[in-house]
């Protein structure tokens, strides 16, 4: 059985510092998985005009798509061409629920993230990703300055 | 181009001396929008022979009857299960960033909450008296049931484009749903439904928005003519609906439930601070619900004020609900009947109680000593108020006993609802005009366009006439609709029987959040 790792990337040079340490760690482990997450910030409790939601199902397709032509397939490709066993998630939700909801589904061993990219008022008043995930995961978390 | 500029100049001298002239244009949109409109009204509002009760407010309260009795009382049976389905306690994860229940309710209210909470109440309670609340309550719990039927069919028989985008309404379900059932004359009912739902587009969810928003800002402001405001409001229509400048729009959608929010607030603030009148105010209620106390009409004209006050508040077997419903992703359409039938109960039983509350405890309305029924104003057609106001006024000076300030965030709070009303009826309007001319480019920036004027017609015609037209064109909705409903409830019933016997079976379980 070979360990899996979770990655959290945010399209941002910290989530590729992230998966840089993931790869170190993985080459030190040998046999590793690497499973590569990102995740669109959406919530089922905001306020939407009725165009908004009438669009919305292709607008989700579309943020799909971009998520994985822009930052997961060539990332998965660039883990696999370095040798390693990658794959693939993109998901709309909260950021920490959805890495750890992952991480437990798959029985990863850890989750690596980069520090968080948000800034101001948001991060004050609702604290980080990256520290809402450590505070609430159920498996160890590597946060990578 | 030098003539260009100076007849400008001469046009705009000529508009900044000359007051008396924006009065005229007034009086002149009022006089012909009235005689243009009339006959229309006098149709819908022609009471049964012999009586003054107008056959249109029978139409809507046997349907939501027929409704609640065919669905055994499914409003109060499935009160929780509704709420359980809006916290998401049913939503497969994997349909995660797709339209949620609680995002299709959030819309359909936020063009439902609005001035008929505020002023439709006020204008119900200051015609029928307290005694209006009671009927309107009534009206309002029945209606859950006609919701929750529209609802439903909004959203089995809504069209999914290849594009991703959806388009559900009364006029899907009744094309689709007649024809499937064999029922013939759905195509030309669908036509007439779209008809008379670009009417209630321009009438109630615009005119009658832009009209009661300027009485709200000139009565802060202090008068002026009311086509200003209405060139102005329809300049920021236009730029969200035409224009695409959707960060106007998405700021609305965010403040109006915070607005929302805080009305309730206050006037739950007002309601414990006079705890020791609720008792008083219900009897109120009730008692004029019965005899009239004296007002305008008596029980008939409380009756009459309620029912037709709550129908056009919470909209129930109107059908424009069904168009915002039908966005929502599911996989079982009375799902989403049974979230929208929540919204007459916010709307109705929940708001406008809360107005009605507010008005009757402020003393706004004014009580012969003599007698201790309200007396009457001069023309005998309203019960008289202190500062002789109605509509919007009379809330406003209402919760202006309770906060001095109130008239100022009150004033925004319209002008907020009103504009999120009109954003949410002109995609309704919108998808009625496409319904009949198609889609295009073209086509939909027509229709946007004479949106936008009627802003300014709205707002600068006298209450009464637009008030008349609004409600007639959404009740003329309601003909249609309410029709369509009666030989669509068959297909209602099977799909809750179905979902409802998969959840006693377990087959239907709440996922794991």
């Amino acid at each position: 059985m070979s360990l899996k790792i979770v990655v959290g990337l945010d399209g941002s040079g910290s989530g590729n510092r992230a998966l840089d340490h993931a790869k170190r760690m993985a080459k030190l482990v040998g046999s590793c998985e690497l499973i590569l997450v990102y995740v669109i910030e959406w919530s089922p409790y905001t306020f939407q005009t009725p165009e908004e939601n009438a669009k919305r199902h292709g607008r989700r397709e579309e943020e799909i798509a971009l998520a994985h032509s822009r930052v997961i397939d060539p990332a998965v490709a660039a883990v696999q061409s370095d040798g390693f066993k990658a794959k693939g998630v993109v998901l709309h939700g909260d950021v920490a629920t959805l890495l750890n909801e992952v991480a437990v589904g798959e029985d990863a061993s850890q989750i690596v993230v980069g520090r968080s990219s948000e800034h101001g008022i948001k991060q004050r008043v609702f604290g980080s990703a990256t520290s809402n995930l450590v505070m609430h995961a159920q498996l160890p978390v590597t946060v990578v300055a | 181009m030098k003539n260009y500029k100076l007849a400008a100049l001469t046009g705009l001298t000529a508009l900044m001396s000359a007051p008396a002239a924006f009065a005229g244009i007034d009086e002149s949109v009022n006089a012909a929008f009235a005689k243009v409109t009339g006959p229309f009204v006098s149709l819908i509002f022609s009471p049964f022979p012999g009586t003054n009760f107008p056959w249109i407010v029978g139409w809507l309260v046997v349907a939501a009857t027929v409704f609640s009795v065919y669905f055994a009382f499914i409003q109060f049976r499935a009160f929780r299960l509704s709420i359980s389905i809006v916290k998401g306690d049913y939503s497969d994860p994997n349909d995660a960033g797709e339209v949620s229940h609680f995002q299709a309710l959030a819309t359909a209210l936020s063009g439902t909450v609005g001035l008929g909470n505020i002023a439709g109440v006020a204008v119900a309670v200051g015609i029928g008296g307290p005694g209006a609340t009671f009927w309107m309550i009534l009206a309002g719990l029945l209606g859950m049931a006609s919701k929750f039927t529209e609802c439903t069919l909004g959203v089995k028989y809504r069209n999914e484009y290849a594009d991703g985008t959806v388009s559900g309404g009364p006029m899907y379900y009744i094309s689709k749903g007649f024809a499937e059932r064999g029922v013939p004359g759905g195509k030309f009912m669908a036509v007439l439904f779209s008809i008379f739902c670009i009417l209630g587009a321009l009438g109630g969810g615009n005119m009658f928005q832009a009209n009661q928003a300027h009485a709200q800002i000139s009565g802060v402001l202090g008068e002026y003519p009311g086509w200003i405001t209405g060139v102005i409001f329809a300049g920021v229509v236009f730029a969200v609906i035409v224009g695409g400048i959707k960060s106007i729009a998405r700021v609305t959608e965010k403040v109006v439930p915070f607005m929302g929010v805080m009305y309730v607030g206050a006037a739950l603030i007002i309601l414990i601070v006079n705890a020791d009148q609720i008792g008083w105010a219900i009897g109120q209620i009730f008692n004029g619900a019965f005899t009239g106390l004296g007002v305008a009409g008596g029980m008939v004209g409380a009756l009459i004020q309620g029912f037709k006050r709550a129908a056009f508040s919470n909209e129930a077997g109107v059908g424009s609900a069904a168009i915002a419903h039908a966005a929502v992703r599911t996989k079982e359409p009375i799902t989403e009947g049974l979230v929208s039938l929540l919204e007459p109960f916010i709307d109705t039983v929940v708001i406008c109680t809360m107005t009605a509350l507010v008005i009757t405890i402020s003393g706004a309305l004014i009580v012969d000593p003599a007698t201790g029924n309200y007396m009457l104003n001069e023309a005998g057609s309203a019960i008289a108020t202190v500062g002789d106001v109605s509509g919007v006024g009379l809330t406003s000076a209402a919760f202006a006993t309770g906060f001095s300030w109130f008239p100022f965030v009150l004033a925004i709070a319209v002008i907020l609802f009103a504009f999120s009303t009109m954003i949410s009826w002109s995609y309704y309007g919108l998808k009625a005009w496409t319904y009949l001319f198609g889609e295009g480019q073209g086509k939909e920036l027509t229709f946007k366009i004479i949106f936008c004027i009627f802003v300014v017609i709205g707002a600068a015609a006298n209450l009464g006439p637009v008030i008349d037209f609004s409600d007639a064109a959404i009740f003329a909705m309601a003909v249609v609709n309410i029709t369509a409903l009666y030989f669509l409830m068959p297909v209602v019933k099977r799909e809750l029987e179905s979902f409802m016997s998969r959840i006693k079976s377990g087959e239907i379980k709440k996922f794991k959040h």
